[in-house]
């Protein structure tokens, strides 16, 4: 055994973890994440413990949040000997009775656990494609496995979140944390350590899915005495919360990954670049260094070795295009956040022109895993190649709300339907939308497309960072096409024309679309810009801004069509090309659409069918609000 | 007669000698790369200021030792710094996709209706700042509004009035407690 490992030992014997573990003694775990937290998890925190009122037989903690954000907030209550009970949508009043039935009583109440919601809980059908059995997998699912929400799911990157209390290192060196870093330390070379992550097949899930083994090896390679590591936690695509929720809930598992890159590359110094509109993942992000620098597992001679590794955070500044690389290097630099060109690539010459190597949240928490199990191991789980998982934020009109991880490959079926429980409201299914502002709209047909980098792309969107909306039938393609870019455009950093003038154009022409004076000549021109700035663009925001125009275009032409040609917008949803009129059996004449028109475009005499004046109408949607019939249409 | 609002701004000599510190540690921290404590300076200001105000700004540069206008540049490109006051509290509608599908435009609407300002801009009072929001990463929990650090879940339009008079309310109590 090394002598890293030896310290680390003795680190680990003396944890007192607040509810990693053995469950000794009866425990009661709430969720605490940004989300549980919108949805009054801190409610639920304090009701539970005033109802222990100071009872020291019964542990009360917080984890982060294990995904399942439609039914949050979350408390878990395990005892010795029994499975564990997940209760759900848990208020302050269910949190006091909670602890009095099941804690203290001993009495569970089915009626309020997860098994009780339809789509979450009922018995497993199997697991999505490719789902593999590992002892670290199976540690946090083996008791939750027989709910279906979980069993196909396989969690890598998020293997530790809901199982530890984010502010606490002792819970994560309890289940297993720092042995990786202290396995590199003390048995394998820097080199090894990169031939492993390369034989993973691990890929950047930032985005573009670059070989994460190949970007150190580049790094590893560079000369030079000074060089970087710098952690991507800049999650800017709207409708993403992957890296909040790893940051949130395993703070350390990053901590972890980013002390073994700098080992493999030879950086003595590391920054962690995270939004600053993430402050509950800051703070759990200060914590996690802070202790790990207490322990000894950051900072000079990490685990008694010569490695000396010193890591720091800095917080962005509401730019998207920081997550851009050569942007976020700039930004940490002190300077505006705007891209450069490549090459030289940052493994060449990064921050302050020295070597530096960034990776992503998620791509830097397998990290650990990989080193533990082999990459053998993790090279079996995924596609061809695509390997290992991929965490999705499941979003929009969707049942199941949260937060999963599936392996490569599982199609966009299982995903929203079988993970995710399909459509509310019984509405159908328009598109999945993947990629974020970089991305694609996905119809139906493209279900059981397998989400891996190359399947994705080849249908038109992008694996982007994990950000998935789905769309229901009443969701207007143009609009959206629309909303992506207007926040692109907002965010374009003005650097290079392409991007900069490209996308107010494209804008431009959307609104006038969706305003109904579109022309017929102006699909053409959406994709005669777009190709422009997918081609000629200096970075990525730029390249992939045309993206969701570009795929709603293909994918939705009669949509686009129909506000040019016929001014009509097939969903209702933009306003200027919106119809109201009165449904003549229906109406009865009471006046009131008639009193709230703003403009008196409304006649129509006392207990006789109204009309309205279209011409006039400014589709404000009061009569339409106020029919007590409702015997107004609006199409 | 309204009331106007005012966060209490810590503009005191120790107020100063604290920022000095901070810039002082952040010179330290990164020898040989005086301007990449300057992000963290401003995050430091805007923290503790409410915003980013000139003084401050002429302060930080004869600190760093960087132009003015390197810094207003700087400061300026990130949305996040905001150059003029704030209100007490700052409304931040949540313009996210997932949001965006759920309806958060007609929360934001109603916003505007009930508060007669548009994003950007402050109330008369110096109640409320209201803005649109980025993703704040809660889209399980869509549409959301984050009222300064508090997040509120599925918000409806319907729910806005009384999001608006709860802070109102706690503004009033809190300002005849002080006096």
């Amino acid at each position: 055994m090394s002598s890293a490992t030896q310290t680390l030992e003795k680190l680990v014997s003396q944890a007192s973890p607040s509810v990693a573990g053995e469950v000794e003694k009866p425990q009661v775990l709430v969720g605490i994440a940004t989300c549980a937290l919108a949805a009054g998890a801190r409610d639920a925190m304090d009701a539970a413990k005033a109802a222990l009122n100071g009872n020291d037989g019964v542990t009360l903690g917080q984890v982060g949040c294990v995904g399942c954000c439609s039914v949050e907030p979350l408390m878990e209550v395990r005892k010795p000997g029994e499975p564990p009970r997940l209760y759900v949508n848990v208020d302050a009043g269910r949190a006091a009775e909670i602890i009095r039935r099941d804690v203290m009583g001993g009495q569970p109440i089915p009626e309020w656990q997860i098994e009780a919601i339809e789509g979450l809980g009922t018995p497993a059908k199997g697991a999505a494609t490719g789902a593999q059995d590992s002892e670290v997998i199976d540690r946090f699912t083996r008791d939750w496995r027989r709910l279906d929400y979980f069993s196909r799911q396989t969690r890598i990157c998020l293997r530790n979140v809901g199982r530890v209390d984010p502010e606490n290192i002792d819970d994560y060196l309890t289940v297993g944390g720092y042995a990786a870093l202290a396995k590199c330390l003390g048995e394998l070379s820097p080199q090894e350590v990169i031939d492993i992550i390369k034989a993973a097949g691990l890929r950047g899930r930032g985005g573009a899915g670059f070989p994460t083994g190949l970007k150190w090896q580049f790094t590893h390679n560079a000369p030079g005495e000074t060089k970087y590591v710098v952690c991507n936690a800049d999650e800017g695509d709207p409708g993403a919360f992957m890296d909040r929720s790893t940051l949130e809930g395993d703070p350390h598992s990053v901590v972890e990954a980013l002390a073994i890159c700098a080992y493999a590359i030879g950086a003595k110094r590391g920054f962690v670049y995270v939004r600053a509109e993430y402050p509950l993942a800051v703070q759990r992000l200060k914590l996690a260094i802070q202790q790990a620098e207490e322990r000894g597992l950051l900072g000079d001679n990490i685990l008694g070795t010569d490695h000396c590794f010193h890591l720091e955070i800095r917080l962005g500044a509401g730019a998207f295009v920081c997550g851009e690389e050569t942007a976020l290097m700039a930004s940490i630099e002190g300077k505006r956040g705007m891209p450069r060109p490549r090459p030289p690539f940052p493994a060449t010459s990064g921050l302050w022109g020295k070597p530096t190597n960034i990776n992503n949240v998620e791509t830097l928490a397998n990290v650990p895993a990989i080193i533990l199990l082999g990459a053998d191991w993790y090279s079996s789980i995924g596609t061809e190649k695509s390997k290992g998982t991929k965490v999705f934020a499941l979003a929009g009109n969707v049942v199941n709300t949260g937060l999963i991880e599936v392996p490569m490959g599982a199609t966009l079926r299982e995903v929203v339907f079988d993970i995710g429980g399909g459509i509310p409201g019984g509405r159908g299914f328009k598109a999945a939308q993947i990629g974020g502002p970089s991305g694609g709209c996905l119809p139906s047909q493209y279900l059981d497309t397998p989400t891996d980098y190359e399947s994705l792309q080849a249908a038109g969107a992008i694996m982007g960072s994990g950000g998935l909306i789905v769309m229901d039938d009443t969701v207007c393609m143009v609009d959206i096409a629309k909303f992506f870019l207007t926040f692109t455009q907002d965010e374009s950093c003005g650097k290079c024309t392409p991007c900069r003038e490209g996308t107010k154009r494209m804008l431009e022409v959307l609104q006038r679309i969706t305003a109904g004076s579109g022309e017929a000549l102006d699909l053409e021109r959406l994709r005669r810009l777009g190709a422009v700035a997918q081609r000629a663009a200096l970075c990525g925001l730029g390249q992939t801004a045309p993206n969701p125009v570009l795929s709603t275009l293909r994918q939705f032409p009669d949509e686009y069509e129909a506000h040019i040609q016929e001014k009509r917008c097939p969903t209702a949803v933009c306003e200027a090309l919106v119809h109201y009129f009165i449904v003549e059996d229906k109406c009865i004449g009471c006046g009131l659409c008639k009193r709230v028109c703003p403009v008196h475009c409304i006649s129509g005499e006392a207990r006789q069918p109204h009309v309205i004046g279209d011409d006039a109408c400014v589709r404000c949607g009061a009569c339409y609000e106020r029919c007590p019939v409702d015997a107004i249409v609006r199409q | 007669m309204t009331t106007r609002f005012k966060k209490e701004v810590l503009d005191t000599p120790a107020w100063w000698q604290d920022l000095d510190r901070y810039i002082d540690e952040q010179k330290n921290n990164n020898p040989g790369h005086v301007q990449s404590a300057l992000i963290p300076v401003l995050h430091y200001v805007q923290d503790r200021y409410g915003y980013v105000p000139e003084k401050a700004v002429n302060h930080v540069a004869q600190s760093l030792g960087v132009p003015t206008v390197y810094i207003w540049g700087v400061a300026s490109f990130y949305s996040y710094f905001s150059l003029t006051p704030k209100g007490l509290y700052t409304i931040r509608v949540c313009a996210g996709t997932a949001c965006y599908v759920q309806g958060s435009q007609a929360v934001m609407n109603e916003f505007i209706r009930r508060l007669e300002i548009q994003p950007g801009q402050t109330t008369e009072d110096g109640l409320f700042t209201l803005e649109e929001a980025r993703c704040l990463g809660a889209c399980g929990q869509a549409p959301v509004v984050m009222v300064n650090d508090r997040v509120h879940a599925k918000v409806r339009p319907e729910q806005v009035p009384d999001i608006v008079a709860e802070y109102t309310a706690l503004a009033h109590a809190s300002a005849e407690a002080q006096a």
